[in-house]
């Protein structure tokens, strides 16, 4: 068990230092997006929109914005750092040791939520010039964050150990993610679209979470906020136990 | 596992692995290596070594057959049996954006070894694989030679008790080879059992006590270095007689048995020649028509295991 410990340790070390080293790589770009985003949704088009639900439009989308950056970062980390693991071979390392999966599954999420958290907060920064953020419940935040950047990476790694070439790392956030989270609320609460819609929207498991950011932060929320919470959980729990399986049966990295 | 020369550092038993694309790479394959063994998997392009040294390293799924590693079941205490293993693979699989220090002091702990004590036995291994200037560098920024010495390095940070090396001298030079094999020879006499992977038999011979030989799957010799050198230096001949004969003649200093009534097979190494054989034929009266050399596939091998040699860097 202490060897196992260690070895994870040792794994949460690798992944996060390469959060840090790369950090040009991995925190000034969504810094970037995001500042467009404020400038361009909040100062110059948000003043046109007024108000959302009673709040400025800026201060309305703040939460998502933030939460769409965590998504996008915690997935693109793990699927990043894990298929760059397997083309280059040394994944190998891992697998020959004793460390066990779950502790492997582990590591990968800790590198994948410490990036999450590292752009949420500098998205936060960057939204404080643009607009006032009164967090209202910010142990709820925390765990909301820290839970969707978990479901994240662990949808990235279970990405990377299915993708074979750099195609299949790029098709998931570009036709899959992308869309969900623009569809998932960020920058309009789903009551203004029509009754049809509305259902949709609700089969898409990113509303949920950047329903549950906005909650946490501003109060107000699309969808329940106990179902959300638990669903997050849910797709957490069952993400979990899919990347363990598969790395356990060598999926994707044994032949 | 235990028998009258110690534990078995590996046993394998009736190892196959048939490949999704549908080859067959290895077998039923079988073979036992004893602790302290410097053991050779010898063997031609595609026999199945690789295939052997992936499965025993849990690279590889195996199709069927068992394996133990110093009594740990593969299929029962795999984390045990991970812990006394560490090899150098025949591809450079390393990090090349990581600086060559760090990715030891990882290796080390991904096998529980706490982050000081890594960071010495990092120390210490660069430093005798030459590449103590090298451990601020990545990767990437080094040599080909110098990458597979990192992976030596790698391998030895769980100070392995069975060290597994897939062609570890492929592309390295001569000087370097010299280097490598004093090292392993050492290694080996301070009590770490050794399986290496090579095409050649002259590395073989250099450096083992024991060698499989390994062919399309098959082990078809597996034994001492010395009865094995024994094996492939001689040459069978079968020779057609004239009359039919009862029981095979007595030919002095020759191995001689009866293959047909008309068929004498004579076993002849390559100091001995075939001379003496006719005259003591003669002497008792067997006339032989013709003589034709039996090809076992091991002699063919023997001519492809010999034919690289080693100096020439082939
Ligand atoms: N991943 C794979 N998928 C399908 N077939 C494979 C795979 N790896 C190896 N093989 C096949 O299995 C056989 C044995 O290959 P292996 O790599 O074990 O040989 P080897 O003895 O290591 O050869 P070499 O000396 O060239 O390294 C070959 O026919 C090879 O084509
Ligand atoms: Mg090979």
């Amino acid at each position: 068990m202490r060897t196992q410990f260690i070895g994870m340790i040792s794994l949460v070390r690798k992944e996060t230092s390469r959060v840090l080293r790369i950090w040009v790589q991995t925190l000034i770009p969504p810094g970037i997006t995001m500042s467009l985003y404020f400038i361009i949704f909040g100062t110059l088009i948000g003043k046109r929109i007024g108000e959302m639900e009673g709040y400025p439009y800026m201060e309305y989308i703040a939460p998502g914005l933030v939460m769409m950056s965590v998504i996008t970062n915690s997935y693109g980390n793990v699927v990043g750092s894990f298929f760059n693991a397997k083309i280059q071979g040394h994944i190998e390392e891992l697998l020959v040791s004793p460390l066990s999966e779950v502790f492997i599954v582990i590591g990968y999420l800790a590198g994948g939520i410490i990036r999450g958290l590292a752009v949420g907060t500098v998205v936060t920064f960057i939204a404080l010039f643009f607009t006032q953020i009164n967090i209202k419940y910010p142990l709820m935040t925390f765990f909301v964050v820290i839970m969707t950047a978990g479901v994240f990476s662990l949808a990235g790694l279970i990405n990377a150990i299915f993708a074979k070439k750099f195609d299949d790392i790029a098709v998931i956030p570009s036709f899959v993610l992308a869309p969900l989270t623009y569809l998932g609320g960020v920058f309009y609460t789903v009551s203004l679209l029509p009754e049809f819609w509305q259902t949709i929207s609700r089969l898409n498991p990113i509303l949920y979470m950047i329903n549950s950011m906005r909650y946490s932060v501003i109060g107000i929320s699309d969808v329940s906020i106990q179902n959300a919470l638990m669903m997050i959980v849910f797709f957490f729990i069952i993400l979990f136990l899919i990347a363990v399986i598969l790395l356990r049966k060598g999926i994707g990295i044994r032949q | 596992m235990q028998n009258a020369f110690g534990m078995h550092a590996l046993s394998i038993k009736n190892l196959s692995k048939k490949y999704k694309s549908g080859v067959e790479a290895l077998k039923s394959v079988s073979f036992d290596v004893q602790q302290g063994d410097f053991f050779a998997l010898l063997g031609p392009n595609g026999a199945g070594k690789t295939t052997a040294i992936g499965i025993i390293t849990s690279l590889v799924n195996k199709s069927s057959g068992s394996i133990e590693v110093f009594g740990h079941d593969m299929d029962k205490e795999l984390a045990e049996a991970k812990s006394c293993i560490g090899v150098v693979p025949q591809e450079v699989n390393l990090n090349l954006f990581d600086f060559n220090f760090n990715i030891l002091v990882n290796q080390a702990g991904f096998y529980g070894i706490p982050r000081s004590e890594g960071k010495k036995r990092a120390e210490q291994y660069l430093k005798k694989m030459q590449l103590w200037e090298k451990r601020k560098t990545d990767a990437r920024s080094l040599s080909g030679g110098m990458k597979r010495r990192l992976m030596v390095a790698r391998a030895l940070v769980n100070r392995p008790k069975l060290l597994l090396l897939d062609e570890p001298t492929a592309g390295v030079d001569i000087e370097t080879r010299r280097m490598m094999w004093d090292f392993l020879r050492d290694l080996n006499n301070k009590g770490t059992t050794i399986i290496l992977t090579t095409h050649y038999l002259e590395e073989a011979e250099q450096l083992c006590n024991k060698v499989a030989i390994i062919d399309e799957g098959k082990i078809i010799e597996n034994d001492s270095m010395q009865n094995v050198l024994k094996k492939l230096k001689t040459e069978v001949f079968i020779l057609n007689t004239e009359k039919p004969l009862d029981e095979a003649p007595n030919i002095k200093g020759y191995l001689a048995s009866l293959r047909s009534p008309q068929e004498i097979e004579i076993t002849v190494s390559q100091e001995q020649g075939v001379n003496d054989a006719f005259s003591s034929l003669q002497e008792s009266g067997v006339k032989v028509l013709s003589m034709r050399n039996k090809n076992s596939r091991l002699e063919e091998l023997f001519l492809d295991l010999t034919k690289g040699q080693l100096g020439d860097d082939s």
